[in-house]
């Protein structure tokens, strides 16, 4: 039997370092190539050892696709391509390869420069990387090789992301990658068409979360910025520059807008200026609002927001500044928030999760005292508040795209062990189809049951429907015609075709059998009694009873004769050619029943 | 038989031409024409190629045909169409066919034979599919036919089996809209196949083309639409539907499911998988919640728009829609609204979010957890969420809705709508506030909700900030910290919005009458009075004091004791603003002042306040004063227009009627003193003043008549005569001015001819009413119609000026309810000292942003005029859509009037105002007296006026500056 088999190097009941070997009928495909956050040895990139020990990769790949940008997705790529060695296509959509490369430059910056580690990629190589990439627009069906295709939906999560459907034949796997199936700000919904893959793989980070409404949070992110600021305090927002943070300026650069603010957002420069510049690129991926605006003024465009300088964090009177990183634990973020902590009047939003041991971790869990470097004592008066901004489905989400997708297999991946558990619990007690997932290293094998497409002659498929009633909608139906597989291609053409191509001569083939009936009776009593047995039952068939004593049923041909040895046992010959195959094994079942008695 | 047919043409064919012969003798005009069946069969019979003919055919179908001909032509036709080879030639006559058949007063009973005909060789699918198209035009032009139709519905049938799907398609279409809708008939006379079309359609609900089973849906519904009674059982089939892998078909599915709750809503459906049984409404509201969340978002709007209109399902079900159960890690997470509610409840104020405050606290079992109901949790939650605003605004429409017929919904549903304020798209903003002020009735708003609310008071959009004010005028609000806030974030919107004054102002006097106890104790606070030191005197020219006094005037209109609590200057101000601002401040009934004179008549029911009865007084008075000398006369009414306009500026309700009043007795004045003058009878010539003087009166008077007629809203037909007899008066003086100052009769003919042709149609328009007119004008005027019509002019005007004279005054009774139509342009102010600067020979777009009240029809009647300083005016028709309607009687107009001039050397005003366009003809009189008086005698009158158009200018005039400048060259 067929199989898909599926094999997570990274991601399996784990969150980071997403990398998914997917085999499917012959054809090996990568699926995302990240790194792990959480480590900083060997363990934060993909083993890739395990696809092959020596030789190149690219033997053994046939394509890698890159889900969106995040580097949890793509972080790893250049050591594959260019240090492991891969020389095939890496497939991934317009804004991710645009964005990606800067996101692993800064990734290389902060493990090299500031690091120090040796024997990492260069910039060189990110470069050569990027030049393996081809970009795909969405729902364009992109032709890896003959049999291979892949085609990308829009899955929100971050500019660029993308869900990919690859497909061999009749078989097909869908790869969410990160997906969010409610709007926000600045993007639209994921969205997948009844595709009915054999295997989703899907992402299942909050497999165990219903969230509120995002309303609720937005309000709530507003207002608590607005009154400091109307109370003449200063706003520090502590963001990772892509993703969030441009959701949370639209946010803010709205609301400033409508409500006719003056106090000034500041946005620490660098990275963001870049990327920005992207997102004004690719407005065809962010949500309807801003596509339908753009034209009059492109959303991307602030009009509020200025670039930040250091200098701006002493100016009295209110500001709203974003600054990364994200968890105040370096960089600009935490020198304006040692700036600013000691007024009451100031207040922090962190508006993500905080890794264990960062400042922003401590002051979140309510320590109002930190130790900084150099034995310093910070007492943090300025309010501390938490607002989740996150753009992954939701519970509800995974299971609205599955029913969405209708998939047959449905595979976890990207997220943890306990709360898939649960998830997969509810995917098959809800959509009745197997759930797996997989832990990394360990291979998931599905079976498939594909269809094999037949090429018919068209006057073949007339001449069969002809003959049985209408065509039924989605029933299977009985044809007959001779099945010529020649060149891995299969044709289902007439039989005198079939002999004709193949230069045969048609052979009669017939089958006979001898029923033995118990009837004293002479034998035209006999034969007269089966022909009225047979025109009893077989009503809607020609049965005949021709002069020379032989009944006709079709074609079908019976004669009796009386038994050699038993004058009281008849023996009936059936006759019939391998056409009549049905007919002719039901009329011997029929007779080897006996007659009914009494006529 | 295509020999027969054809001579069956030729026959129809040259009895056309006989028709026509005998069209050539009754009228000569038609003696040129040339017949077009016969040009149009020359010109296929020359067509050499099948291009050629199509060319012709196209050509022939852009101009019309005659009814006529319309026979003869379709004949030609079919000829051709069974001699033609080429598909595309008998496909375009095939639909020039159903074309032709659409004309009006041709009756194609004659050609459904040979239509139905056409089909029976036909191969070709596409021809096959117009033909029944055609026919399906046939068939509609048919209804009244029994037979046809069942000729036609069987024709269909047998079609249906066909493998286009086009060709299914029509059928279905034909089906749908010719099936017989009445159950009884069918049976007796029509064969099996046409007998039960609701089954062959459902059969089609399976075919295997997403088109036709679209089109099964839609004919199904059309056959709904058309009376037809549908059976329930489609409604498992249609439940079916709706996960088809079509979205056309999923929204079509939608809408029959829920044609069927409407009709079953009572009856019992099983539920699958289990052995409980719910009510049908009940669960196809369960379906459609489902497809709220559907992947196409044309089924999504569709959906969460239909989800408004099932008021009959069951309370439990309706607040699932809002319900989204919440979980965090396997337990349960209560909602930030939950939330909200708790804190407030306990008494708390948020303290602000800590880190892990939404920690989930119980443990919720994993087995009860259904991630994904069938059943309608969170529609609502979702449809609101919905990326496409056009889903969230028709799930907005459901919410009000709903909440209209529910009250505990809308209770529940606050908050959502509450956080639909904050959309990023204004229109889902505006939405959602109007539908909180739909459902304002039900609910009583938590201080915090009431806190979100009021957060949008600083939106800078004027239309939202004014729907907003709209909102609060009839929010209920639960305490008086609510009505505080309320109050401080209207007075801050009015420190950051000055232009907002008057809606802010009018907003707080609802609010300060709705919550008249809640207000009591704050009043101290906000007259910051002390009980032992004199407070400074505040200043009473600032906005928000007015606002706050407004609020507390409002509130001690029902509440007696808050007067005590006012100091000495509060008295003072009252007394002012009652008299400057008498449309925001009650009158009140304070400690020693006599302003109503409630202990002497405290019988008085409300409907008859005292204003009112003075107003009836006054006119009483004026009527009753006919044998004054007159100089009273003239006096007592100069008085009573005087204590009119100033009761109309005092007391907004009755503005409109004491107006309507003083414009009248104004005329009655005007005519008065006129016809007082001394000098009547000198030669005119020597008093050219004084003819300046009375023609200027009798020009005014028109003027004022036709502003009575149609400024007014609620202008009964009692109303209308009196006005129009006014009108006939002041012509009458006309004429009597003209006849002075002119020499000769020549002219004075054709007036004096004029003016008797509009008695006579006064006398036919008002004949009922005529009764009532005893010793007026005109009744006096037909008394002597016979001598006046027989009369030399130079006599009729005499005549008429003794009747003007001896002539009564009319009563002129009022209407229950009268308002004047007022506009108001607010933006451009006309204080702007900086000009418009723009090139000459280009245009410049002003925007103009006014509200109406009153004005019926806006579209078709308000103009922009603008006048430039050179006399220059033009008159600019806003679009339709530049009208918007926030309440009922009041509209807002926002557009962009461009200016253009040649170049000025410095910059000058223009002058921007609103008319008020009418015209008699589709006058109020016209439009409503038929239906009570003279019913039939209108279509008969040639309208005495001729329509006479006019314009009644009705805001005042606001002043911009521009400044054409020369082009550079």
């Amino acid at each position: 039997m067929p199989e898909i088999k599926v094999t997570p190097l990274g991601a399996g009941q784990d969150v980071g370092r997403s990398c998914i070997l997917v085999s499917i009928a012959g054809k090996n495909v990568m699926l995302d190539c990240g790194m792990h956050m959480g480590y900083n040895d060997d363990r934060r990139f993909p083993d890739f050892s395990y696809i092959t020990q020596n030789g190149r990769l690219t033997d053994f790949l046939d394509c890698v696709i890159i889900s969106h940008f995040h580097l949890d997705h793509c972080g790893a790529l250049p050591y594959f391509s260019e240090m492991v060695g891969y020389d095939g296509p890496i497939y991934m959509t317009h804004p991710t390869k645009a964005i990606c490369p800067i996101l692993l430059e800064d990734y290389r910056k902060i493990t090299v420069d500031k690091k120090g580690e040796i024997n990492f990629f260069t910039s060189q190589m990110i470069k050569d990387c990027m030049k393996k990439v081809v970009a795909v627009h969405l729902h364009q069906t992109v032709q890896v090789d003959e049999e291979l295709e892949i085609k990308a939906y829009y899955a929100g999560h971050v500019l660029g992301a993308a869900m990919f459907q690859i497909k061999v034949g009749c078989e097909s796997v869908v790869y969410t990658g990160d997906y969010n199936m409610t709007p926000d700000r600045h993007l639209g919904a994921a969205w997948i068409d009844k595709c009915r893959p054999d295997l989703l793989i899907t992402e299942s980070t909050y497999a165990t979360t219903i969230r509120d409404s995002k309303r609720c949070r937005e309000r709530d992110f507003l207002k608590k910025v607005h009154e400091t600021v109307e109370r003449g305090g200063k706003v520090l927002i502590p963001v990772f520059a892509l993703g969030r943070a441009q959701e949370l300026c639209i946010l803010l650069e709205t609301f400033w807008e409508r409500m006719n603010l003056k106090a000034p957002i500041y946005f620490s420069t660098g990275l963001t200026e870049k990327a920005n510049h992207y997102y004004k690129l690719f407005i065809t991926w962010t949500n309807q609002k801003i596509r339908k605006t753009f034209v009059q003024r492109n959303m991307f465009e602030f009009k509020h927001i200025k670039a930040f300088d250091r200098a701006f964090a002493d100016n009295p009177g209110p500001m709203v500044v974003f600054a990364t990183p994200g968890m105040l634990h370096a960089g600009q973020s935490l020198q304006i928030f040692k700036k600013w902590a000691g007024n009451e009047k100031n207040m922090v939003i962190m508006p993500g999760y905080c890794v264990q041991g960062t400042v922003g971790h401590k002051i979140l869990s309510g320590q109002r005292k930190l130790e900084m470097e150099g034995r310093q004592i910070l007492e943090v008066k300025m309010q501390v508040e938490y607002m989740s901004f996150s753009a992954h489905a939701d519970a509800k989400g995974i299971m609205q795209l599955i029913r969405q997708a209708e998939p047959r297999h449905v595979l976890l991946v990207h997220g943890e062990a306990k709360k898939m558990e649960f998830l997969k619990q509810k995917i098959e007690q809800e959509f009745h189809v197997s759930c797996y997932m997989p832990a990394n290293g360990e291979t998931t094998t599905i079976v498939t049951n594909p269809c094999i497409p037949v090429d018919i002659s068209l006057g073949l498929l007339k001449r069969e429907t002809a003959l049985g009633l209408l065509p039924e909608v989605k029933k299977p139906q009985l044809m007959h015609g001779s099945l010529i597989m020649k060149d891995n291609s299969f044709r289902l053409v007439s039989p005198e075709q079939a002999l004709k191509e193949l230069g045969l001569t048609e052979h009669q083939l017939r089958f006979t059998c001898r029923v033995h009936i118990q009837d004293p009776r002479k034998e035209h009593e006999t034969v007269l009694r089966v022909y009225n047995h047979l025109k009893a039952v077989l009503k809607d068939y020609s049965v005949q009873h021709l002069p020379d004593g032989s009944i006709t049923v079709e074609s079908i041909l019976i004669q009796a004769t009386a038994h050699s040895e038993d004058q009281g046992t008849k023996v009936l010959l059936v006759s019939w050619t391998y056409q009549d195959e049905e007919l002719g094994s039901y009329l011997t079942a029929l007779l080897k029943k006996g007659l009914p008695q009494g006529t | 038989m295509a020999a027969h047919l054809k001579k069956r043409v030729y026959e129809e064919f040259t009895k056309v031409v006989q028709q026509q012969h005998e069209d050539l003798s009754a009228k000569k005009l038609r003696l040129t024409k040339p017949s077009k069946s016969a040009a149009l069969h020359v010109d296929l019979c020359k067509a050499t190629s099948p291009a050629d003919a199509l060319q012709y055919l196209l050509q022939f179908a852009r101009k019309p045909v005659e009814v006529e001909s319309v026979e003869g032509v379709v004949r030609i036709l079919l000829e051709h169409y069974y001699k033609e080879n080429d598909a595309s030639v008998r496909l375009k006559i095939a639909s020039l066919l159903g074309l032709l058949s659409k004309t009006a007063g041709f009756s194609p009973d004659c050609i459904v034979d040979d239509a139905i005909n056409t089909l029976q060789n036909e191969k070709s699918h596409q021809v096959l599919a117009q033909l029944l198209d055609t026919l399906l035009v046939i068939g509609t032009k048919l209804t009244e036919n029994p037979s046809v139709r069942m000729r036609l519905i069987e024709v269909a049938c047998k079609h249906l089996t066909d493998s286009s799907h086009g060709v299914r398609n029509k059928c279905l279409q034909l089906i749908g809209c010719l099936g017989p809708v009445e159950k009884g008939v069918v049976k007796e006379t029509e064969s099996q196949a046409a007998k039960d079309v609701q089954k062959i359609i459902g059969d089609h609900f399976n075919d295997q083309d997403p088109r036709v089973r679209t089109a099964a849906i839609k004919a199904m519904l059309q056959l709904h639409e058309r009376g037809l009674k549908l059976q329930q059982t489609i409604y498992s089939q249609a439940c079916k539907l709706l996960a088809d892998d079509y979205e056309q078909v999923r929204s079509a599915a939608v809408q029959l499911i829920w044609v069927l709750s409407q009709l079953y809503p009572e009856s019992i459906v099983p539920i699958p998988s289990s052995n409980e049984e719910i009510r049908l409404v009940d669960d196809a509201f369960g379906k459609i919640c489902h497809m709220v969340s559907d992947g196409s978002w044309v089924v999504r709007v569709q959906a969460a728009k239909l989800l408004g209109s099932i008021q009959q399902v069951s309370s439990h079900f309706l607040e699932q829609t809002l319900d989204k159960k919440l979980m965090s890690d396997l337990r349960r997470k209560r909602t930030a609204h939950e939330r909200a509610k708790e804190l407030y409840s306990s008494g708390e104020f948020s303290s602000g979010r800590k880190w892990g405050d939404d920690a989930p606290k119980e443990e919720i079992d994993t087995g009860a957890v259904n991630l994904i109901e069938s059943g309608a949790c969170g529609a609502f939650v979702h449809g609101l969420e919905d990326e496409m605003y056009e889903v969230r605004i028709a799930a907005v429409e459901a919410l009000c809705m709903l909440a209209q017929s529910s009250p505990s919904f809308a209770e529940k549903c606050l908050d959502f709508l509450v956080d639909m304020f904050n959309d990023e798209i204004e229109e889902v903003r505006l939405q959602s506030i109007h539908t909180m002020r739909k459902i304002s009735n039900n609910i009583t708003l938590r201080e915090d909700q009431l806190d979100t609310v009021l957060a949008v008071l600083e939106d800078s959009s004027r239309d939202i900030r004014e729907a907003l004010h709209e909102l609060l005028c009839c929010t209920n609000v639960s305490t008086k910290e609510g009505i505080h806030l309320a109050l401080v974030e209207l007075l801050k919107n009015l420190t950051k919005y000055p232009t907002d004054r008057e809606s802010i102002w009018k907003c707080l006097k609802f609010l300060g009458s709705r919550h008249p106890t809640l207000v009591l104790p704050l009043v101290p606070e906000l007259l910051s009075t002390h009980p032992f030191f004199d407070t400074p005197e505040p200043d009473m020219d600032d906005p928000a004091y007015i606002a706050v006094l407004v609020l507390i005037f409002n509130a001690a209109k029902s509440c007696p004791t808050m007067p005590a609590l006012f100091s000495d200057h509060t008295f003072r101000h009252y007394a002012y603003l009652r008299d400057s601002l008498s449309h925001l401040v009650p009158p009140l009934r304070l400690p020693g002042r006599k302003l109503v004179s409630s202990p002497v008549s405290p019988s008085i029911t409300p409907h008859e306040d005292p204003s009112q009865q003075f107003l009836h007084q006054s006119l009483e008075r004026v009527y009753n004063v006919q044998h004054l000398d007159p100089q009273g006369i003239q006096e007592l009414l100069e008085f009573t227009i005087r204590d009119l306009q100033r009761l109309g500026e005092l007391q907004s309700e009755l503005a409109g009627m004491a107006d309507f009043t003083a414009t009248y007795l104004q005329c009655q004045l005007l005519l008065i003193k006129a016809l007082q003058e001394k000098l009547w009878n000198v030669a005119a010539p020597l008093y050219l003043k004084q003819n300046a003087l009375a023609s200027a009166a009798a020009k005014q008077i028109l003027e004022e008549t036709y502003k009575m007629e149609f400024m007014y809203s609620g202008v009964e037909s009692r109303q209308v005569v009196i006005i129009h007899h006014m009108r006939l008066q002041a012509k009458a003086l006309q004429l009597i001015v003209t006849a002075r100052t002119t020499r000769g009769v020549e002219p004075l003919f054709g007036m004096c001819e004029k003016f008797l042709q509009e008695v006579d149609s006064f006398q036919r328009c008002f004949i009922s009413e005529l009764p009532h007119m005893q010793g007026s004008f005109v009744d006096k005027l037909l008394d002597l119609m016979p001598r006046l019509v027989t009369s030399k002019p130079s006599e009729v005007v005499k005549i008429l000026q003794t009747t003007l004279r001896q002539s009564t005054f009319l009563h002129l009774p009022l209407p229950e309810q009268l308002h004047r139509a007022t506009a108001n342009i607010i933006e451009p102010t006309g204080e702007s000292d900086n000009p418009l600067r723009f090139t000459s020979g280009l245009v410049v777009a002003l925007d103009v942003d006014a509200t109406l009240e009153h004005v019926q029809d806006p579209q078709g009647t308000v103009k922009v005029q603008v006048l430039y300083p050179d006399g220059q005016a033009q008159i600019i028709h806003p679009k339709p859509a530049d009208f918007r309607n926030p309440g009922p009687g009041r509209h807002r107009l926002i557009t962009q009037v461009y200016l253009s001039h040649t170049a000025w050397t410095e910059p000058c005003q223009i002058e921007v105002r609103l008319l008020l366009a009418y015209n008699s003809n589709r006058s109020k009189a016209a439009a409503k007296i038929p239906k009570s008086t003279w019913s039939d005698s209108l279509e008969v009158l040639p309208q005495s006026e001729n329509g006479i158009e006019g314009t009644i200018p009705f805001s005042k005039p606001v002043k911009v500056y521009i400044m054409p400048k020369p082009a550079r060259r």
